[in-house]
């Protein structure tokens, strides 16, 4: 199994192939169906934000090890404008767009990790990750 | 890919086949919201069966094309909502509370004939 797998985001059907790509990956790393679903669905809320907001970008899914923890990490980058107050980007409800704001927020309650760096005028990187529950295994 | 939609008596059933693209969910919002009018139909059934993703834009999209089609004097339901998607979009905090769920096609169609019974607009 590949690695690392890096899908261009320049168009709302590349929306569709990210999520596409993440689920077959944790599907290969042993996640529940559930988590499947939660996995595609945080990855189709952070590429809908790289096309609303900066256009384009890509989203990269790679596999993490952690002591004998094996995970998924899905990583969303873009150049685009940045946002200028995560804290407020993080809450519920809030959005500058068309969206209903759960976008961020909501990715987050479905991950194990996430993480989001950004800078105006330079761009956004969300970092998020999942574990295989032992129990899966 | 588009979905098809069929017309049953006084319904149309959208029967969605595969994943869909944003602008797929905008183009069946605006052909169902256009149909009703076409074939005077009284209920509209969505059956998502098949969608194992159902994020924010999805959600909001389906609602949305449910209230113009109230608008347009029909009623809607989404049917076949997977097990997982639920727990998704409620992790997710995604609603959907104003528009008539039901678990699959058929128990879709009772609720319609359920609602739209003792309607007599066309005798």
């Amino acid at each position: 199994m590949a690695e690392e797998n890096c899908i261009p985001i320049n168009s709302e059907i590349d929306i569709v192939t990210a999520r596409q790509k993440g689920r077959a990956m944790a599907a290969q790393l042993g996640f529940s169906s559930t988590e499947l679903t939660l996995i595609a669905t945080a990855i189709s809320e952070i590429a809908r934000n790289i096309v609303e907001y900066a256009r384009e970008g890509e989203i990269s899914l790679s596999i993490a090890h952690e002591g004998d923890k094996q995970g998924i990490v899905v990583m969303g980058c873009d150049n685009g404008p940045g946002i200028p107050d995560i804290k407020l980007a993080m809450q519920d409800g809030y959005s500058t767009g068309k969206s209903l704001g759960l976008g961020l927020p909501g990715a987050k309650r479905l991950m194990d990790e996430f993480e989001i760096v950004s800078e105006v005028g330079r761009g956004t990187k969300v970092t998020m990750k999942k574990w295989v529950q032992n129990h899966a295994r | 890919m588009s979905v098809p939609i069929l017309k049953q008596g006084d319904y149309l059933i959208a029967s969605v086949q595969s994943e869909l693209s944003d602008a797929d969910l905008l183009k069946l919002r605006d052909d169902l919201v256009s149909r009703v009018g076409e074939f005077r139909s009284r209920g509209v059934i969505v059956d998502v069966t098949i969608l194992d993703v159902m994020d924010s834009f999805a959600t909001r999209t389906l609602r949305s094309m449910a209230h113009m089609i109230m608008l347009r004097g029909a009623k809607t339901v989404i049917v076949g909502i997977q097990p997982e998607v639920a727990f998704s979009m409620v992790q997710l905090g995604l609603k959907l509370e104003s528009v008539a769920t039901a678990l699959d096609l058929e128990e879709g169609l009772a609720l319609l004939d359920s609602q739209t019974k003792g309607d007599t607009r066309r005798g």
